[in-house]
């Protein structure tokens, strides 16, 4: 977007009108594309990680098996986490959507066991999370209960129907699962295919976001709530779309997800996913105060942390160690998107 | 989700045909709040109506009723004859109505180009409705230019605009949209000398232009004498006065807003008294 050359921004007044264009050092280029490219950050700390793992660890943290432990990782996160972006720059947020992640299934399998044809059972299962997409957001724009609260309220209602309808017993075996046939691999069974699938839709959502009209009027919603209704934009009714779009995108790779690993675990607390979800896509450049954020960020953020939690463990760090990486990254991608914010706004100023 | 027109409302039709726009006892409540009592004006076709009238008046109420923004309370609006009802920003403008708001409805994130065609953003492939970005810079920059409004880039944040760029863009977004009916408030309120200029001379092109009439809400006298053809006040919720600009004057104006300032002080003291 921004990535034109630099303009001058300052004394409109002066000169004839069009644009003019100052002569500007590399230096100065080089911080303002990545000033203005939020997911570039994270991108260059995600290939020096890589660099440093590969480096120590060789062949231990470039293999196959590492990397598939790393993709592990990033892929739940990320297929969250590209959802949650739409609603991060509306300046909402859904804190169902881990829960929304490992409902999906369930509803796949309890649906399939019932002699429903696994088609059908995949497709109401992603209708069903859907409708709680759609009922996060109408209760939130109809209600004006905050998304923070609905959700929170929503990720507890599903957990607790999956104890109580699974009996608090772990599902299994999930159909495909461990099966040879293509679709079976296709659908998750293939080591590759859930990162394959995550990929696929950061690109569809990527695209919604930044080249269709959809996607200005979320841009638009977040970052003036008020001006944005005033110029046209339904903007209720784009929030209770990106609430559904949210949970769509991470049920359907709940669904990838449970094929992958072949078991559902009624115990798995759908808070642990999106706590790693909102931190990728913070990692990623989005502010939580709306109007900015890119998809392709918050799964870059993902492929950090997946980075990051395969690396340490390839070299010996402890797990529990982990976590502390993780909160230390967090707050140092968020302390970097405040100060870029801060050197955007000096250089306005001038 | 459009107009719902009506079974021929009764119009005895005017000289000059028609008015474009008709209000007929307009009310609005916030609460216990009457802002709007009975609101009756006509806007005729190529006009330019200067609504004037104290702080809290219910200049801008009448304005987002008009944009489709309020619903009103009761009342009738007719658009060339035609009774109205709209429930929805987007309704309005399928009507032909634009509107530029105080608060100017710009998205600080999103560049001049995106801003300038909020809500009517120019679209490829049917449904899916991708961005023509291309296109929507081209005709941003051409349109810019065509105007003179001075502009860094139109691939600028709105953001990064002063106040008078920024009210130079919402004007000018509006006044490329206006088919029918113009809504102005307080366009210039946070404009230089060079923009207000700029955007004055914009707003007496469409008028002479005659396709569009034109409501402005504007404290500033001197600007609403220069733009308008009729000025009405509003004074407590009501249309209180009905002027044509040539048949009054700025001192004449003056003195009514005074005299009427000084009645309701009156009143006021009565009651506490």
């Amino acid at each position: 977007m921004s990535t034109d050359a630099p303009t001058s921004t300052a004394a409109p007044e002066a000169g004839p009108p069009g644009r003019q264009r100052d002569p500007v050092s590399i230096g100065r280029r080089v911080l303002r594309t990545f000033l203005y490219q939020r997911e570039l950050t994270p991108i260059v700390i995600t290939i020096a990680l890589f660099a440093y793992f590969a480096i120590r660890a060789g062949s231990n943290f470039t293999g196959t098996l590492s990397l598939s432990s790393a993709v592990g990782f990033a892929g739940p996160v990320a297929g969250i986490a590209i959802g949650e972006v739409l609603l991060l720059v509306l300046a909402e947020i859904d804190l169902s959507a881990g829960q929304v992640f490992l409902f999906c299934p369930w509803v796949m399998y309890w649906m399939h066991n019932d002699g429903v044809p696994l088609v059908l059972a995949i497709v109401i299962a992603l209708i069903a999370v859907s409708a709680v997409g759609a009922i996060n957001g109408l209760i939130t724009v109809r209600l004006n209960v905050p998304s923070f609260v609905t959700t929170l309220a929503m990720n507890f209602i599903l957990y607790g129907v999956v104890l109580v309808a699974s009996n608090n017993l772990q599902g299994s075996p999930i159909p495909l699962s461990g099966g040879t046939s293509f679709i079976s691999q296709f659908m998750g069974v293939w080591k590759w295919s859930e990162i394959l699938w995550v990929i696929a839709l950061t690109i569809i959502l990527a695209v919604m976001l930044s080249r269709t009209r959809f996607g200005v009027r979320i841009v638009a919603t977040g970052g003036n709530l008020v001006g944005a209704a005033e110029a046209g934009v339904p903007t209720r009714r784009v929030k209770v779309w990106c609430f559904v779009i949210c949970s769509f995108v991470a049920g359907l790779v709940g669904i990838v997800d449970s094929i992958k690993y072949g078991t559902l675990d009624p115990g798995n607390f759908g808070v642990d996913y999106i706590l790693y979800a909102v931190g990728a896509c913070v990692i990623g450049g989005t502010a939580l105060t709306g109007g900015r954020g890119t998809v392709v960020g918050a799964f870059i953020g993902a492929i950090l942390l997946g980075v990051l939690q395969d690396g340490l463990t390839v070299i010996g760090v402890s797990t529990n160690d982990f976590f502390i990486y993780v909160g230390l990254v967090i707050i140092f991608a968020m302390a970097l998107n405040v100060q870029f914010d801060r050197l955007i706004a000096r250089s306005r100023s001038r | 989700m459009s107009a719902s027109p009506q079974p021929a409302a009764p119009m005895p039709p005017a000289a000059d045909g028609v008015p474009v726009l008709e209000v007929r006892g307009v009310t609005k409540r916030f609460g216990a709040l009457s802002v709007l009592r009975g609101i009756d004006f006509a806007l005729r076709q190529g006009e330019v109506l200067g609504l004037v009238g104290d702080n809290g008046a219910g200049k801008s109420t009448l304005v987002k009723i008009l944009s489709g923004f309020h619903a009103p309370d009761g009342g009738e609006i007719f658009i060339e004859g035609q009774r109205v009802s709209f429930n929805s920003v987007e309704a309005a403008r399928s009507n032909g109505i634009e509107t530029v708001y105080q608060d100017l409805a710009l998205i600080p994130q999103l560049p001049v180009y995106q801003n300038l065609f909020l809500g009517h953003e120019i679209t490829r492939l049917g449904p899916i409705r991708f961005l023509d970005k291309g296109e929507m810079r081209k005709l941003a920059r051409q349109y810019l230019d065509d105007i003179n409004v001075n502009v860094p880039s139109v691939d600028a944040e709105a953001v990064d605009l002063s106040g008078g760029q920024r009210q130079a863009i919402a004007v000018a977004r509006s006044v490329r949209a206006a088919t029918k009916i113009l809504l102005l408030d307080e366009p210039l309120s946070a404009m230089g000398a060079r923009e207000s200029r700029l955007i004055i001379d914009l707003v007496k092109d469409l008028a002479s232009s005659g396709r569009v009439s034109i409501i402005v809400i504007d404290h500033n006298y001197a600007h609403l004498f220069e733009l308008c053809d009729r000025l009405n006040v509003i004074d407590g919720g009501r249309i209180t006065l009905d002027q044509q600009v040539h048949e009054t004057s700025i001192e004449e104006l003056t003195e009514l807003m005074v005299s009427s300032y000084r009645r309701q002080l009156a009143e006021v003291q009565n009651a506490g008294a």
